[in-house]
């Protein structure tokens, strides 16, 4: 297995990419830690995870905009750990709105959840990382935030300043063996893909060269490649995933 | 403790403990450049079961500040 006696911390693990993500990674023997706003919309991820690994991960609820709570959670984790090899940040809110009608809450709440909380997250798990001098840290981004689109200002804002983040702190970090990467998915199946309508939905497939939506699954594949060693000399990319989709 | 301290400071930052004083400060030996820092403080995190906040992985400007700083965390140096 890929990750055998590694220890993996997902961000936005209750569905979509961060649960797929979370049972790919304990599938290859990482024992994961499991991150949402609650504790009680984690059980179907870790359930699935103890079912096919027979090993219960450990969940924490917490608003991971927050820096005081993040704290807290890191505290929490060095009572049970004294490592930690893998941070995925998956948490993110997207809300829709065309620039004239953006509120400052959107604005506020949209960066807080897409970027303060990578940024505190990033800061606390390098330290663990430090102490071994190995670690890989991989940001969810988007396609939105290399090529912007209508409607998503505040979105593809939050997500192109991830590419920064990552960018930069792969340069802090590298002294230290700790990679830093991000993956941008495209057009991805997941809740807020099914809100659309079946109009909207076809007009987004014919955007995609390959011409079908990606899986949560499809994009968990690559951050297990960003993970495990088979990217050990990989840091500072953000690699599409978005089966060739045209913004 | 202050003995422990004094290893710690030594090993993260790759220096003799006889360098470790007092009046040792940040940036004041090429070592403890800001790079070293995060060394020393995620060095210091593992040894005393600690998380240090942010403001005070600021702050921890010299040895002697260090000492103050990890009193806070209830290490008694």
């Amino acid at each position: 297995m890929l990750l055998q006696d590694k220890i993996a911390w997902v961000t936005g693990a209750s569905r979509g990419i961060g649960r797929a993500t979370a049972v790919e990674l304990a599938s290859q023997g990482a024992t994961v830690v499991l991150s949402a706003t609650s504790e009680k919309s984690l059980q179907d991820t870790a359930e699935e995870i103890e079912l096919k690994t027979g090993k219960a991960p450990m969940i924490m609820g917490y608003d991971v905009s927050d820096p005081v709570s993040v704290k807290q959670a890191f505290s929490l984790f060095q009572a049970h750990y004294k490592q930690l090899d893998i941070l995925v940040n998956n948490a993110g809110v997207m809300m829709d709105a065309l620039l004239p009608m953006v509120s400052e809450e959107q604005l506020n709440r949209t960066m807080a959840v897409n970027l303060n909380a990578v940024i505190y997250h990033m800061q606390y798990a390098s330290r663990f990382m430090m102490r071994r001098k190995s670690g890989s840290i991989i940001n969810v981004s988007s396609i939105m935030g290399r090529f912007g689109n209508v409607g998503q200002v505040v979105y593809a804002a939050s997500k192109a300043a991830i590419i920064g983040a990552t960018l930069s702190a792969s340069k802090e970090l590298a002294p230290f063996q700790i990679r830093v990467n991000a993956v941008a998915p495209g057009f991805i199946e997941t809740d807020m893909t099914k809100q659309l309508s079946q109009q909207k939905f076809e007009e987004k497939l014919n955007t995609i060269k390959m011409g079908r939506a990606g899986t949560p699954e499809e994009v968990a594949k690559v951050i297990l490649f960003l993970s495990c060693d088979w990217s050990s000399y990989v840091t500072g990319q953000v690699i599409g995933v978005d089966g060739g989709m045209i913004v | 403790m202050e003995e422990k301290l004094r290893e710690v400071f030594a090993r993260a930052l790759d220096i003799p403990e006889e360098m470790v004083k007092d009046e040792l400060e940040f940036n004041s030996i090429p070592q403890w450049d800001s790079i070293g820092h995060l060394g020393l403080i995620a060095a210091l995190d593992e040894a005393f079961g600690i998380m240090i906040e942010t403001e005070d992985v600021i702050d921890m400007s010299s040895f002697k500040k260090a000492k103050e700083i990890l009193a806070k965390y209830g290490v008694q140096v």
